[in-house]
């Protein structure tokens, strides 16, 4: 009986309080008010997104403080301005994307995937554009370029980047060789990708002579890029393992590497296997070093220890900066935006792969 | 199995700073022996001297001897692992490993050392150790589930049931009961009482009804103040030590006047 009552009246708890609907009706007002305000200095679609956004943030603002008070009144300014920024960030996001797909999926066909330049002239692409005839020649090439040169580099660097962490992390014991490898790594990280290529480039015409350019120098330009960024990440993931486990372990009897290697790191894959796919995304959308260690190849070459390759990125570069047929380059441009977003799906994909591993190998909690 | 452990003239360091002093203390096989102690008086850095564990932390150290059946365990050629295996650990915390089954975490010692062990013997030691730890009937249908599933309690005999499944002589209990709820508490006291028949016990507590209960002997430690190093203040059989001790620090910390 007395909930009967209760419920009829309005609680006095929610007293003074907007009803939800309020947001829309403002935003409403604002979306009209910016229209007309926007219509007197020229309209335009963004002048009047500005001034409907501007609108929106101010009037939310306003009623808040005089129906609800100044602190909700600061709370709903927050919330819309993060909204809004959240918005503003993920503008170019969308915006490459779609400009990316727009232009890059035309070219995508299974000609462009699974064949290379090789003997693709301007001759050919003239005769696409007078013609009509289909626009030959693809980026298989680049595509094997880019996942052996990554592959190489990823290999190279794992077990150095590993280890190194495992050292700071385990053995290290705050003494100057721990410093100094803090340090360099640090310096690493801040290392311009050009640098690193030319590093590479010298060291390997320094061993070998000068003009060395194969697979494997870029591999190795790249993981100089790349190994800094493991080191951090599996760093940050083994300082995260608990001690405890570290001590469990060892009460048992179990051996200091031993614990590392079966306690400690199965505990911590999960993170390492993501920071690692993360630092592959990384480099695998370099150019300038592969430009100045893998010079440019059309033709597809499998191995990484002689001869010239092309990635994804620099086939793009060439095809922009040096179109095959200088007369008509609507081919080459296609050709470059089809490898784009190639590139953006390999990517895409190599973080999806980040996030199963992730999930595979985290530890289980479930009952 | 089961071996006693004779602590002579024991001094413990965090790099310079001397955090127990003097230790002399001499317990027996097949008992129970409880360490009490107002907070930070250095009880649980003893105990991890008692199985080397202290020198996991970086700069601690230890001076004096610490004698297993007559060995000492700081002699210069002494492996820390081989006294490890032998002297056995359950912590404050429930620590199961996450990434391994139930059944995984009972075989840890013999399976993280690669010890080659067939699959009956593996069965027959996980059941005889979850037996033993009081645990076989709970988790006997899930043994391939992971270990953190479990309820506090049921983890923290899982750990016992780890520790004793490497069949050590002597086992180390660094409160292992602060953590858990009554039943369990009083599930991890009656194992405790049956550990006893086999192993030479000891456990660090706060709580002066469990050392009564569970404990032969109780060690009282304290410090003079903070900065200070922690001091055995007494040593004996635990109805002595809680009806009429012989220092005026004891019947104070027991009977609560403390401080």
């Amino acid at each position: 009986m007395t909930n009967a009552t209760l419920s009829r009246r309005k609680s006095q708890l929610t007293k003074g309080k907007l009803p939800r609907y309020t947001v829309w009706v403002v935003l409403g007002a604002a979306v009209v008010l910016a229209a007309a305000v926007s219509a007197l200095v020229g309209f335009s679609i963004v002048s009047w997104t500005i001034f409907a956004a501007v609108f929106f943030v101010a009037g939310a603002t306003i009623v808040t403080a005089t129906v609800e008070g100044g602190r909700k009144a600061t709370d709903s300014l927050a919330t819309y301005l993060v909204y809004g920024c959240f918005l503003l960030a993920l503008l170019p996001l969308l915006s490459v994307i779609w400009t990316v797909l727009e232009r890059g999926l035309p070219g995508i066909s299974y000609d462009f995937l699974f064949t290379s330049m090789n003997g693709v002239t301007g001759a050919v692409d003239n005769d696409a554009a007078e013609n009509g005839t289909p626009v030959l020649g693809g980026a298989y090439h680049a595509v094997i370029g880019t996942l052996q040169i990554t592959l190489w580099a990823t290999l190279i660097s794992v077990p150095i980047g590993l280890l190194a962490a495992i050292y700071l992390i385990e053995y290290g014991t705050g003494g100057p060789l721990t410093r100094a490898i803090t340090f360099f790594v640090d310096v690493m990280t801040g290392i311009p990708s050009i640098v690193a290529g030319l590093f590479a480039a010298a060291l390997f015409g320094l061993l070998f002579g000068p003009g060395t350019r194969t697979g494997f120098v870029a591999a190795v330009a790249l993981s100089v890029l790349m190994i800094p960024v493991v080191v951090r990440s599996t760093e940050e993931m083994l300082k995260i393992v608990p001690n405890e486990l570290r001590e469990a372990s060892y009460a048992l009897g179990v051996r200091k590497w031993r614990t590392i290697t079966r306690v400690v790191i199965p505990t911590a894959i999960s993170g390492i296997a993501s920071g690692v796919t993360l630092a592959i995304a990384r480099v695998i959308g370099e150019t300038a070093p592969i430009l100045v260690t893998a010079g440019f190849a059309s033709a597809i070459n499998w191995n990484v220890f002689s001869g010239w390759m092309s990635t994804l990125p620099t086939f793009i570069y060439y095809q922009i900066l040096t179109p095959t047929s200088p007369t008509s380059i609507d081919a080459s441009t296609q050709r470059a935006w089809a490898a784009a977003l190639l590139l953006i799906l390999m990517v895409m994909l190599l973080n999806l792969v980040a996030r199963l591993v992730a999930r595979m190998f985290a530890p289980k909690t479930s009952r | 199995m089961s071996k006693r452990i004779d602590v002579k003239d024991l001094n413990v360091y965090y790099s310079k700073f001397l955090a127990v002093e003097d230790v002399n203390i001499n317990i027996e096989a097949r008992s129970v022996t409880a360490f009490i102690g107002p907070s930070g008086c250095g009880k649980s850095t003893f105990l991890r001297t008692l199985n080397r564990m202290h020198e996991v932390i970086p700069g601690a150290r230890v001076e004096g001897e610490v004698l297993l059946d007559g060995d000492n365990l700081y002699d210069a050629d002494v492996d820390p692992v081989t006294v490890r295996s032998q002297i056995g650990m359950v912590f404050q915390r429930p620590n199961p490993f996450p990434t391994m089954s139930i059944r995984d975490n009972v075989l840890a010692g013999v399976k993280l050392n690669n010890k080659r062990i067939s699959k009956s013997d593996a069965d027959s030691l996980l059941e005889k150790s979850l037996q033993g730890a009081n645990l076989w009937n709970e988790v006997k249908d899930r043994l391939a589930r992971p270990g953190s599933g479990l309820s506090g309690g049921q983890q923290q005999r899982l750990c016992i049931a780890r520790a004793i499944a490497v069949s050590p002589e002597v086992i180390l209990m660094d409160e292992p009961c602060s953590a858990l709820d009554p039943i369990s508490t009083l599930a991890i006291e009656d194992l405790i009482n049956e550990l006893k028949s086999e192993y030479t016990v000891v456990i660090v507590t706060h709580n002066m009804q469990q050392a009564a209960r569970v404990s032969d002997k109780t060690a009282f430690f304290n410090i003079a103040g903070t900065g200070k190093p922690g001091k055995l203040i007494e040593y004996g059989e635990t109805a002595t030590m809680f009806s009429k001790p012989a220092e005026k620090a004891t019947e104070d910390y027991v009977s609560g006047r403390f401080g």
